[in-house]
């Protein structure tokens, strides 16, 4: 296979804003709707999936040569499915009251189609340094999100950001935000105010090459 | 056009208007709606008036803000948001604190409206967009009703909440009388129903009122006939059927039609231009499917009123019925030749 020139940076930094998984990619939106109603609840998840991508990047891209074409999907899962076990029994043992909220979207971490993306579209391909540098950003990304989601909906949904209350005593909570529709609508206009700053960003460095020619 | 001048005219085509353009539309329903909102204000006092302004600057504070510069003018001055946040207004209870009135405004446009692409490319009805929202998120504050009758200047604590706060509520509630039908099975007096002095939503109580306002519409040629008399032929006949089976569980026709949001919805909502069925057709399955939908959510569903989410559903099931009811072309030629 043909290298393309990498650079570190630039593969660790895609993950977090230009090829961000959630707001640009659109990956990974199981636990992005579903456990993200306390900001609490979203981090522990965003931590539980950075490690998994990580770790799973870090051993695919390792074991890639000897990873039979047709087999790779199945062994790529059995990987992942090891590291999301060691992240299940981690989180029971240490938090297990975040671990009972979070219930059964935590083995689910297997089926989040970003980790099977970076492994078939990143991992399997590249070095292990650019791989890890890779996931690193991606699960970096995806942990941004789920915290800017989580927080949106905790503030306004009771009022508080990690269980510290914000507004005092007699808030009106906004049910819909803990709720399903919340998740839905706060996604829906993160993802709006994502395009809008990335187009205003093009049309601005558009202007600026412009100008810089014509001088 | 009629023209007593001799003089040569030269106008680029069309020479015929008809007059009616989206502001006027707008004027002539806000016009219509103008004695229910008197009686609204009339029965609950001071207060029904605060929530509408507050509604309605809702509305308008988001069409201003999301409208690019150069067509703010037009935006603003075709009265859309202000009829938005007045509808929206209208179906809110008259306590509801100001803020709440403010927010729902702000998501009728916002979410019902501006992020569909404007005016005229929305799928759901804005007013009941917004009003689904503030069920949904404030559902205490959205069905704690106030009676009407208290004094003209009375404004309630509740009304006055600081943003973010809970409403306090200093008086106790009166329940609709769809609340009172739903729950404890007891029926309210025919002509209260009808001049509006129940309780209920600010602007939905006194059928008289928004019927005069629909007859208005018709003779003005603003709004499809078909709908609301297809919604209210439904509601009848279903109502009908069940209150026959049994009198004493279900309530009869006349009060399906006079109760809660019922002649609103079905006159003012359901045939906004943008969101029912284009087709004469269309327009019969539409409206007897939102009739068939009241009286089902009514009847057996969780909550007293239904008229918000059956219009909303029909909403979503318009492009379809559009298609399929599409006239046929004639002259086009076809499998016989």
């Amino acid at each position: 296979m043909k290298q393309k020139e990498l650079d570190g940076y630039q593969e660790f930094v895609k993950g977090i804003w230009r090829e961000n998984p959630v707001f640009v990619q659109v990956l990974g939106m199981c636990p992005m709707l579903a456990v993200t109603n306390s900001a609490m609840n979203a981090v522990v998840m965003g931590v539980a999936t950075f490690f998994v991508l990580v770790a799973s990047s870090f051993m695919i891209s390792s074991l890639q040569h000897w990873i039979p074409r047709q087999v790779r999907i199945s062994l790529y899962i059995v990987i992942i499915a090891t590291f999301v076990t060691l992240a299940d029994y981690t989180i029971l043992a240490t938090l297990p009251a975040a671990h009972k909220q979070l219930g059964a979207f935590i083995p689910l971490i297997v089926v989040n189609c970003m980790i099977l993306g970076r492994q078939e579209a990143f991992a399997s391909r590249f070095p292990v340094k650019y791989a890890v540098l890779d996931a690193v950003g991606m699960a970096g990304g995806f942990l941004f999100a789920m915290l800017a989601l989580g927080s949106v909906r905790e503030i306004l949904g009771t009022g508080t950001l990690f269980d510290i209350p914000l507004f005092g005593k007699g808030f009106e909570p906004w049910v819909t935000m803990i709720l399903p529709p919340g998740g839905f609508l706060t996604l829906g206009l993160i993802l709006l105010f994502f395009n809008w700053v990335t187009k205003k960003r093009g049309e601005f460095l558009q202007q600026v090459a412009t100008e810089r020619e014509g001088l | 056009m009629k023209s007593n001048d001799p003089h040569l005219r030269l106008l680029p085509a069309p020479l015929l208007r008809q007059g009616m353009t989206t502001p006027s539309a707008m004027r002539d329903v806000i016009l219509a709606l103008l004695p229910a909102v008197i009686a609204g204000t009339w029965f609950f006092g001071l207060k029904a008036l605060l929530v509408l302004a507050a509604s309605i600057a809702g509305a308008m504070a988001v069409e201003w803000a999301f409208t690019p510069i150069e067509k703010r003018r037009n935006a603003i001055g075709d009265n859309s948001a202000l009829l938005t946040g007045l509808l929206l207004g209208m179906t809110l209870p008259p306590a509801l604190p100001l803020w709440m009135a403010f927010v729902g405004g702000m998501t009728a446009i916002g979410l019902g409206k501006v992020i569909w692409g404007g005016l005229g490319t929305n799928l759901f009805n804005p007013a009941l967009l917004g009003r689904a929202f503030l069920l949904g998120t404030f559902p205490i504050a959205m069905t704690t009703w106030s009676a009407p009758g208290v004094g003209f200047f009375d404004l309630p604590s509740s009304l006055l909440a600081l943003p973010f706060q809970s409403p306090v509520y200093d008086a106790v509630a009166a329940a609709t009388p769809l609340g009172l039908m739903k729950f404890e099975q007891k029926g309210s007096d025919f002509l209260n129903l009808l001049i509006g002095n129940t309780g209920g939503s600010l602007g939905e109580t006194s059928g008289l009122l928004l019927i005069l306002g629909g007859l208005y519409l018709w003779w003005r040629r603003d709004l499809d006939w078909r709908i609301p008399v297809a919604i209210a032929l439904a509601a009848v006949i279903f109502s009908s059927a069940l209150y026959l089976a049994d009198s004493a569980k279900y309530p009869g026709p006349l009060f399906t039609l006079f109760s809660g949001g019922f002649l609103l919805g079905a006159i003012y909502m359901a045939t906004d231009p943008v969101t029912s069925p284009l087709t004469p057709r269309g327009a019969w399955i539409f409206g007897l499917g939102a009739g068939l939908l009241v009286v089902l959510i009514r009847v057996f569903g969780g909550f007293p009123e239904g008229m918000m989410y059956a219009i909303l559903l029909m909403n979503a099931a318009t492009p379809l019925i559009d298609r399929y009811t599409q006239p046929r072309v004639f002259g086009r030629g076809g499998e016989t030749k």
